[in-house]
């Protein structure tokens, strides 16, 4: 009698959930694990700081995160979309058919893409087209289009150290290997003239297609977990090299030196100025929809791009993120609650 | 009777020799081949011992830090200009000075206590000193004063956190050498930690706050706990007990006791069987689809976390108590039956108190097993940064938590090196939790069971 009694009980609580269910007084973030960093230092002050609840923040990735949050509007469906990539139009087409029509686009600052070795192994200093003709699956030997054969750095640059190509690079669902791609891989495929062969043989497309296809012969690895995956994998095979967040370096400085790209040394300051090449905006999407509805949506937004938080001497740009030099224009943005085109 | 030998004749082969002393070629062969299988044995059990201490030594030595922290303790001028600029005393008004002022009201502190002290460090800068301090103490001292806003213009003792970079630097994570080359850290600062340890400002105690405290962002490991995670897993926990042994216990007695045995029962009998064997991430999406999605039920809510992982625990718990019900001899409910009791009566009086202990044991073992399961709830929105506590239950179910398991995969994740020691510590946390809890399952065997 009593196991009937206590399955009586256990099924009003579910029966209950439905109408307690009616109350979320806290904002729910969810997406790219590059901006989760930021997310939570920033929810953490907002919980200090102001009288609403401290944010609830997940991981999941930038595509996950977006998915989530063009699921619709409601309780039951996150508040604020990080992203490391700019919304794609598909995704704007899905968000409109559950009714997220209105989505406000905040971008709050740039994260620098860095390449890293053990700090006491040789250093480098690489160029796109370095990458490009040492991790492409096809490259241009006298004219011909060949398979990709290089084992050293020195043989695809002489000035480069003679050490064993084996680089750990983000797998394909992150936000960082699309700028991978484009920055480095098709930059390098542009400069070493090997687009215009690739062109010449199978139209535009297909080449930028084979300029950023990566070779499969276990010398460029992929890692689909994070940043702390690819350190643990070059402290057990010391001649990797492994594609960092600069954030992530900033922390691990006392294991971790930074290759220079095509001579600039990547920082927060040369991120801004635009002289390391590979760098890339980071977003934070808001649902319009959730203003006034959730407490404390508009007001987290405003805060993260407070000067104080996303400015150069925030705790944001201490932690590595680059501030965005047009910052006053994100908050007139975010004041007004301006939403996308 | 025809292969009896007939007296008086000779035997026709003699006796095979068989001595004690010398072993024939057959035994000593079959002597060899046990004591082969003895060594395999040995070495078997010795591999599975070896790797268990690794594994143990490694997470205890990379996880004791976590429960050891290092504080300072200053006196600090909370000057009230700087918090109170209006000067009424008045909470709503002090509430809008943010964290930033109380950090350089701390700062200032130290500032004095280090330049009082006399010391020679080379290039030991302002900034070097402030970053002793851990940002979660700006925090803290915030909320004490506004707790209390007579404490303005007073000189107060305060005992903050330091910075994750030095408490490493007393627990041998950082070195010198190391601190040359992290951007985050210089050996200034080092030298300063010595001299402030040495006049034993700086000390290295106890971590209580590692199990009370939320969860903190990558830029304080060292104020990161498991305050919320802990209680979250308590509240899943919860939930599965209250919802996974009636059910549990109510089928396993239907099927064994009174189901009529046909095709029906056989399929399900063997459905119960797959489904334990089932891996947990589809039970999370499961729930995703049908507690979120269909029945509107709040994300990260250890409530969804608690049913997902009662459908997970079910399986378990109805195939050890079926087991348990079928361990209890068939003479018990014919003597219960003899004697005139209904089939019910012989089974909620005889047979079921009989089978407790094997039905306890089994419950344990499944929530055991719930405890530590992490990939259901990472559909469910579970793995979150989670700061704020969940209120008291029923109403708590359904406020946003962490979980142990979620709580280590998390740490594990973060670009602090000081979060691999705490996501040690957490598991040390929940290795206890989980022997607590086969420890009970044993004792409880131990002390109910009964042998027929």
């Amino acid at each position: 009698m009593k196991t009937i009694g206590l399955t009586a009980t256990a099924l009003s609580v579910i029966a209950l959930s439905a109408s307690a269910a009616a109350a979320r007084d806290q904002v729910q973030i969810a997406g790219s694990s590059t901006v989760l960093p930021y997310s939570t230092i920033v929810a953490e002050l907002f919980g200090e700081n102001t009288d609403f609840a401290t944010p609830v923040v997940e991981s999941g990735g930038s595509s996950t995160g977006l998915r989530r949050f063009c699921e619709g509007v409601g309780e039951n469906t996150i508040d604020i979309a990080n992203a490391s990539r700019a919304i794609r139009d598909s995704e704007i087409e899905e968000c409109a058919a559950n009714g997220v029509e209105e989505i406000i686009e905040v971008r709050i600052g740039y994260d620098g893409i860095v390449f890293a070795n053990l700090a006491d192994s040789n250093s480098f200093e690489f160029t796109p087209s370095d990458w490009f003709n040492a991790l492409s699956a096809k490259v241009v030997r006298d004219g011909e289009i060949v398979d990709n054969t290089a084992a050293n750095w020195s043989e695809v640059n002489p000035d480069l150290p003679d050490q064993e190509i084996l680089a750990f690079v983000p797998g394909t669902r992150h936000g960082t290997r699309e700028v991978f791609e484009e920055k480095v891989m098709l930059q390098g495929c542009e400069d070493t003239g090997a687009l215009e062969v690739f062109t010449a043989q199978m139209g535009e497309d297909e080449a930028e297609a084979a300029c950023m296809t990566l070779r499969t012969d276990g010398r460029s690895v992929d890692i689909d977990g994070d940043y702390t995956e690819t350190l643990a994998r070059i402290n057990s095979s010391p001649n990797g090299i492994g594609v960092f967040g600069l954030s992530f370096y900033e922390n691990n400085t006392d294991t971790l030196q930074v290759a220079s790209m095509s001579g600039v040394t990547p920082s927060t300051e040369t991120i801004a100025s635009g002289e390391y090449p590979v760098s890339r905006p980071l977003f934070m999407y808001v649902k319009k929809a959730h203003i006034g509805e959730i407490p404390g949506v508009k007001e987290f937004a405003e805060f993260f791009v407070s000067d104080q938080i996303a400015g150069p001497d925030g705790p944001l740009a201490e932690y590595g993120l680059v501030a965005d030099p047009e910052l006053a224009a994100t908050q007139q943005m975010v004041a007004n609650e301006e939403t996308m085109q | 009777m025809t292969d009896m030998p007939i007296p008086g004749t000779a035997r026709p082969t003699p006796a095979r020799r068989s001595s004690l002393i010398e072993v024939d070629p057959r035994t000593r062969r079959r002597n060899a081949a046990e004591k082969r299988f003895r060594t395999y044995g040995a070495v078997a059990i010795g591999i599975a011992v070896v790797a268990l201490a690794v594994l143990l030594a490694t997470i205890i030595r990379d996880g004791s830090g976590a429960f050891r922290q290092t504080y300072l303790s200053i006196p600090v001028t909370l000057d009230a200009e700087r918090l109170d600029p209006k000067g009424n005393r008045d909470v709503a008004e002090m509430s809008s000075v943010l964290t930033l002022a109380y950090g350089q009201v701390l700062d200032t502190a130290l500032d004095q206590a280090v330049s009082g002290m006399d010391l020679q460090i080379q290039g030991l800068t302002e900034d070097d000193i402030d970053g002793l301090i851990s940002r979660e103490a700006s925090a803290q001292l915030r909320s004490r004063v506004l707790d209390n806003p007579e404490l303005i213009g007073q000189t107060v003792d305060v005992n903050v956190l330091v910075n994750g970079r030095i408490d490493g630097y007393f627990k041998g994570r950082v070195t010198m050498a190391s601190a040359e080359r992290d951007s985050n850290i210089s050996p200034q600062q080092l030298m300063l930690a010595d001299a402030l340890a040495e006049r034993d400002l700086l000390v290295t105690r106890f971590n209580r706050e590692f199990i009370t405290n939320p969860d903190a962002s990558d830029q304080r490991p060292e104020a990161a706990g498991l305050g919320v995670a802990i209680l979250g897993s308590l509240y899943m926990m919860l939930v599965v007990l209250v919802l996974s042994v009636p059910i549990g216990v109510a089928a396993s007695i239907y099927l064994e006791e009174f189901a009529p045995k046909n095709r029906l029962t056989d399929i399900i009998e063997v459905n119960i069987a797959n489904l334990a064997a089932v891996p947990s991430i589809v039970f999370g999406i499961l729930g995703l689809a049908v507690f979120i999605n269909f029945a509107g039920l709040p994300q990260s809510a250890p409530i969804v976390g608690g049913l997902v992982l009662t459908l997970m625990t079910l399986p378990t718990i109805i195939i050890s108590t079926r087991a348990a019900l079928k361990a209890v001899p068939p003479s018990i409910r014919d003597a219960a039956l003899g004697v005139g009791a209904s089939k019910m009566q012989s089974v909620f009086h005889h047979v079921l108190p009989l089978a407790m202990p094997g039905i306890l044991t089994g419950t344990i073992i499944g929530l055991a097993q719930a405890l530590g399961e992490t990939a259901p709830l990472l559909l469910i929105g579970m793995v979150a940064f989670v700061r704020e506590f969940p209120a008291g239950p029923p109403e708590g179910l359904f406020d946003p938590a962490s979980a142990l398991p979620v709580q280590i995969y998390n740490w594990t994740q973060r670009s602090d090196p000081a979060f691999v020691e705490r996501a040690s510590g957490a598991i040390i946390i929940l290795l206890i939790f989980l022997l607590c809890m086969n420890l009970l399952a044993i004792y409880l065997r131990r002390k109910f069971e009964r042998r027929w």
